[in-house]
């Protein structure tokens, strides 16, 4: 939605050469006939109004985006489901089999798949939103619509591939004997929590690299190094015990999202695994988290709105 | 440079008419001020463009030469007034396809503003819709890309598809498009991007798309939608499509505007000029 126009500049100059400045006739002209500046930045309310407006464009778009992944594949929606079972049979071969970091950890293969399920959900949703912009140039300079559709989109788009992975781990968790309880329902708020900060996440990532698309050359690395501090593979309960680390390392290992939101679905589902090697205050950690995220993320990527589909 | 004839002096204009409330005064829709419009372009290889070069320049501080800019609009003014119908010509790369983008707000000025009416679009879904999903969910997508609600698009829904002529030889509306031929293709996404009402309605080449039946089709449809929208651009390399549809012309060479007048007196020009 365009803005109202900002008071006129002062005047240049008597008569300015046409082509070469501004022309202050022009800008009466407009102001005069209620016209509006084109690409111009909607007021904060405003975006979020036409974000709404175009809800169904997001959802759309996202199982677009889904179901176009697999199409040419033979066994096609198929690898929906696959494609998370895979992940956790190489992850459970080396780390379960070859390794054997199971470092005390009783039921470690729910444990690690659901580290390792979630996780995928977090570094997903990084990596798409930073691609959001700069993998969709054509989109965004051919059509008009709120710029943060798109990472947020894309973010949907790896919920709706978690919601397939949490049917693969149900199946997993009866396999080893899980039996599902009323604690499995916290489920719904942790993915809630989890899809808001990604999300908000994903938008900052979006205008990062819009400005510098070399972020998704980088993004991976940083990812990885992300997944070996959050305790994916390992339970950082155990490994803090008995050490005597300095406390901003334990605060940080206890309060880094990621492993805030694993260790909540690990709560969530797994038996074994109790509100004891939990950390302290984590609900706190996971709705602080979701809310700095999300409204910095909207905030941070509203300010550039007008400016992406440049470079 | 040629000699600058201007046909419709905007400012002396702008100044004369008496305010919109007036019937039949010149309500302008679209205003371009003295636009700028620059790219960067990332990686053009200028200068040594192996990674020890790019290292080299790292280490040396020097500004990275793989970025080049671009100035595709250098400093445009012109008023369009509601009814009108203006022709873009220019040489490949004078910047036409990047002004309009800029009207339509998709691509931001560097110097400069352009004021509309309401919102333009471009006439074009091309970049929403995916080959890998059938022709039925891309109309849904494309629909609902251009900013149509879910009901306005099944509303539409029959109306897009048999424009489209796609199911004339047997069911392929829901079948991938890729699966369609290119002119299958273009048909079905002039018919999605045809099938909204626009205020300012911008036109890119689209009349050149599918076989002769469907370009008498479509050439209709532009004209109704014209009548429909309150100001139509089209840009073409067709002179005779735009002398047939527009009134009024700009020219535009090298990104700079050359001449803006009456669709006669412009072209004439411009053919005498190549």
């Amino acid at each position: 939605m365009p803005q109202t126009l900002a008071p006129p500049a002062p005047t240049p100059g008597p008569a300015p050469a046409r082509g070469t400045s501004p022309d202050p006739e022009l800008r009466t002209l407009a102001e005069r006939h209620g016209l509006t500046v084109s690409g111009a930045r909607p007021s904060l309310p405003e975006y979020t109004r036409q974000l709404w407006h175009r809800r169904h464009f997001i959802t759309s778009f996202a199982s677009a985006k889904l179901t176009a992944m697999y199409t040419t594949a033979k066994l096609g929606q198929l690898w929906q489901v696959l494609t998370p079972l895979l992940n956790a049979a190489v992850y459970y071969l080396i780390f379960g089999v070859l390794i054997g970091t199971k470092r005390g950890v009783p039921d470690y293969v729910p444990f690690l798949v659901t580290g390792v399920f979630v996780f995928t959900f977090l570094q997903n949703s990084v990596m798409a939103g930073t691609r959001a912009i700069s993998g969709n140039l054509g989109l965004v300079r051919a059509l008009h619509f709120p710029r943060a559709c798109l990472p947020i989109s894309f973010c949907l788009a790896q919920l709706q591939q978690l919601l397939y992975s949490m049917g693969v781990l149900a199946v997993i968790l009866l396999c080893f004997g899980q039996v599902p309880t009323w604690s499995w329902l916290l489920v719904v708020p942790a993915l809630t929590l989890q899809f808001v900060f990604n999300t908000g996440l994903a938008m900052v990532m979006a205008r990062l690299g819009a400005k510098t698309p070399d972020l998704a050359q980088l993004m991976p690395f940083i990812m990885r190094t992300w997944m070996y501090a959050s305790g994916v593979m390992f339970s950082i309960s155990v490994i803090l015990q008995g050490k005597h680390l300095p406390q901003f390392v334990v605060v940080l290992l206890n309060g880094n999202p990621a492993a805030v939101y694993i260790d909540l679905m690990r709560f969530a589902l797994i038996d074994s695994f109790t509100a004891k090697q939990l950390p302290p205050h984590v609900w706190a950690f996971a709705a602080g988290w979701a809310l700095l995220a999300g409204v910095v993320g909207f905030v941070y990527f509203w300010k550039a709105e007008e400016r992406y589909g440049r470079g | 440079m040629a000699e600058q004839t201007n046909g419709t002096d905007v400012t002396e204009r702008g100044t004369g008419t008496a305010p919109a409330e007036t019937p039949g005064a010149r309500v302008p829709t679209v205003i371009a001020d003295d636009l700028h419009i620059v790219y960067r372009v990332y990686g053009t290889g200028a200068g040594k463009g192996s990674a020890t070069a790019a290292l080299n320049r790292i280490v040396r501080r020097k500004p990275s030469t793989g970025v080049r800019e671009v100035h595709a609009v250098k400093g445009v003014s012109f008023t369009a007034y509601r009814g009108e119908s203006i022709g873009l010509i220019g040489s490949n790369g004078s910047g036409k396809s990047t002004l309009l983008k800029a009207v339509a707000g998709l691509l931001p000025a560097e110097r400069g503003k352009v004021y509309t009416h309401g919102q333009p679009s471009l006439l074009g879904v091309n970049a929403a819709l995916m080959n890998d999903l059938t022709g039925e969910k891309n109309v849904l997508l494309g629909g609902l890309a251009m900013g149509m609600s879910r009901e306005q698009v099944r509303e539409r829904y029959d109306g897009i598809v048999d424009f489209s002529g796609i199911n004339e030889k047997g069911d392929f509306i829901s079948l991938p498009m890729r699966t369609y031929s290119s002119g299958m293709a273009a048909r079905l996404r002039f018919s999605i991007a045809a099938a909204k009402d626009h205020d300012v309605l911008m036109i890119d080449e689209a009349l050149a798309t599918g076989d002769r039946s469907f370009q008498k089709r479509s050439e209709a449809r532009i004209r109704e939608l014209r009548k429909e929208a309150g100001t139509v651009f089209l840009v073409s390399h067709n002179n005779k499509s735009i002398r047939d549809t527009c009134d009024r012309t700009l020219w535009l060479e090298h990104g700079e505007l050359l001449m803006d007048g009456p669709t006669d007196e412009v072209i004439k020009a411009y053919e005498a000029h190549r």
